[in-house]
């Protein structure tokens, strides 16, 4: 299969040189146009300020004077951040616990319901379409949500266990030793649904003769899934992986809405946020910290991009 | 081919029919699950229909006196919700027209033409995809300050704070997901129905227009359904590329509707679910679509 494919585009890149001599003027000023319009558009608002935000970080600027006022600063930025700023360490190890929750919890949990569901049982169908919603909704609106439960006054936690009424309260939220534990869940919850739709596919995709074999050989169901589905379905493993970690590198609306980030709160996606505009802000500072989440998600990217684009290589 | 092995597979497992307590156990977690999936949503319905005087008197949890839609009413009219709505459909529309065109041009040109550039262009609009939105937020912040537009576009007279940079941001950041979709569907469609074109005389413009479009409209519209729903759900780009409040999207403009209803967690309800009802639309009339979609990004088969 992997050969057919094989020749097959060796076979259409001998035929491609010959049909690029016989290609039109007017072909090739379309082929140009076609790619040469979206090229334009998504290099100038997403490569070119990509590139810019890595200048940026090496260099001084208040933003109000023009590009001439930039100052070449060498890594002083990266140092303060490092150790004078003193929300980066926080919000890095927030990342990570934020990554740690999916990769734990919220991408296990989105492959056990995946693996249930793909099984033959009444109702998969309705149980799916349930599974389903929360990645329809906007993470902001779960944000949202995550205050209908957890708001002091108003929220659910603090109407069960506490009495807001006659001023007892439960105030997760502003509590930053607990405040990242109360609103992950939330964030594991969208995260769960998103894996199992995606897996659920590779899951029905897989040959079902490889299960039949394993059953036949005895193996029990454990076995049959770790031995043989789980290896099987290494490409979607990988997109699971590095979906994962994009999403903790994202993170950022569900926390946004809340509390704009702060009391335990914060994220490498907030410092940069408030370091764009406002009287504390320090485009240095921004440009730097997004070099340090650029850098991070360089290689989930690199994995992907690789994922995808070995087996139409071989 | 496939029926017959789906059907040796069901005979030939013997726990499948053996197993009804295995498979209620299954079930009981199964529903268990779907509890706790949409318990968050029930106790946001819960609350956006009982009255504020209500809940300040009994507190939360309680049994509902009155039970009604007026939190919905009052959160649509008191915060004008349908021009905000109005605002995600101008930004959207045009957003999702332009990314499918872009997306098709250059996966039309991936999948039927074999140059030295096809890999570098789609690891070009791939990983421009994949990018945290904050890496380019600062700089493109500063170039949207900068970048001029006329005034009958933009009352700003620049990108900042005008629907089309917020189309245009939209465009730049999915059309690589979508190529990326796009040329893998597109490899599939052979290459002789587009070769059959060109001997006939069709040139590039009328290949793409009037064969592969055509071909491609499944993955075009799951797609279109997926696309609305990543742009409606946008929340960062308009948040900081837009000042004006009454020229933000639904989903960026709750972030101000939230103080408004401040004090009345009710309403605060009744709005976040009004802002969920188009996209929860969208998916449960085009679930096929959605779901299609997501799945053609990940797995190539």
């Amino acid at each position: 299969m992997a050969a057919d494919i094989a020749t097959s585009v060796r076979a259409d890149g001998v035929r491609k040189r010959k049909r690029a001599v016989r290609l039109s003027t007017r072909d090739r000023v379309a082929i140009g146009v076609m790619v040469g319009i979206p090229v334009f558009v998504t290099g100038a608002l997403i490569w070119f300020p990509t590139i810019s935000s890595i200048g940026l970080s090496f260099t001084n600027w208040d933003g109000i004077g023009g590009l001439g006022t930039i100052h070449w600063a060498g890594t002083t930025n990266y140092r303060q951040i490092a150790t004078i700023y003193p929300p980066f360490w926080p919000a890095f190890r927030h990342n990570l616990f934020w990554l740690g929750a999916l990769a734990f919890v919220g991408t296990p949990l989105g492959m056990l319901l995946a693996y249930q569901l793909d099984k033959r049982i009444r109702g998969s169908r309705l149980y799916q379409s349930i599974f389903y919603i929360p990645v329809v909704i906007a993470p902001a609106i779960i944000g949202l949500i995550a205050e209908l439960f957890l708001s002091p006054q108003a929220g659910l936690v603090s109407s069960l266990f506490a009495d807001p009424r006659h001023g007892h309260v439960i105030g997760w939220l502003g509590d930053p030793a607990v405040s990242l534990w109360v609103v992950l869940p939330f964030a594991c919850w969208r995260h769960a649904s998103y894996v199992m739709i995606l897996y659920l596919a590779g899951l029905k995709a897989l040959d079902p003769s490889l299960r039949e074999a394993a059953a036949i050989d005895g193996a029990s169901e454990g076995q049959a899934y770790f031995r043989v589905v789980l290896p099987a379905l290494k490409p979607i493993n990988i997109v699971l992986v590095v979906i994962t970690v994009i999403e903790a590198l994202r993170a950022f609306d569900i926390v946004y809405i809340i509390n704009r980030g702060r009391n335990g709160l914060e994220l490498l996606s907030v410092l940069i946020t408030d370091n764009i505009v406002g009287e504390a802000s320090r485009i240095g500072y921004g440009s730097a910290i997004a070099v340090v989440l650029l850098t991070i998600s360089i290689v989930p990217i690199v994995v992907f991009v690789w994922n995808s684009f070995q087996d139409s290589e071989a | 081919m496939t029926r017959t092995t789906v059907e040796t597979v069901t005979a030939r497992r013997p726990n499948q029919r053996k197993a009804g307590l295995p498979r209620l156990a299954l079930h009981a977690f199964l529903i268990l699950v779907v509890l706790l999936w949409v318990s968050p949503i029930l106790w946001a319905i819960f609350t956006a229909m009982r009255p504020y005087a209500d809940t300040a008197t009994d507190g939360y949890v309680s049994w509902p006196k009155h039970f009604n839609f007026d939190n919905f009413k009052h959160a649509y009219t008191q915060s004008q919700m349908g021009h905000y709505f109005w605002n995600s459909i101008i930004v959207a529309v045009p957003s999702i027209f332009l990314i499918l065109l872009f997306s098709s041009a250059v996966a039309f040109i991936v999948s039927r033409f074999s140059y030295w550039f096809n890999v570098p262009l789609l690891i070009f609009f791939m990983a421009a995809n994949l990018l945290p939105q904050q890496v380019v937020l600062q700089p493109l912040y500063r170039l949207y300050l900068w970048l001029p537009l006329p005034y009958w576009v933009s009352d700003s007279g620049v990108f900042y704070d005008s629907y089309v940079g917020l189309i245009a941001i939209n465009v730049a950041f999915q059309t690589g997901f979508c190529t990326f979709v796009l040329a893998n569907y597109m490899k599939t469609i052979p290459k002789s129905l587009s070769e059959a074109a060109r001997v006939d005389g069709a040139g590039v413009v009328r290949q793409y227009f009037r064969i592969i479009l055509p071909l491609s409209l499944p993955a075009l519209a799951a797609l279109a359904t997926l696309e609305f729903t990543f742009i409606y759900n946008e929340f960062l780009w308009p948040l900081i590329l837009v000042s004006t409040g009454s020229k933000l999207p639904i989903t960026a403009a709750l972030n101000n509707l939230q103080g408004e209803f401040f004090t009345d967690n009710n309403l605060l309800a009744a709005g976040a679910l009004l802002t969920a009802i188009p996209t929860l639309l969208v998916f449960v009339v085009l679930q096929k679509h959605f779901v299609g979609g997501l799945t053609l990004g990940a797995t190539k088969e």
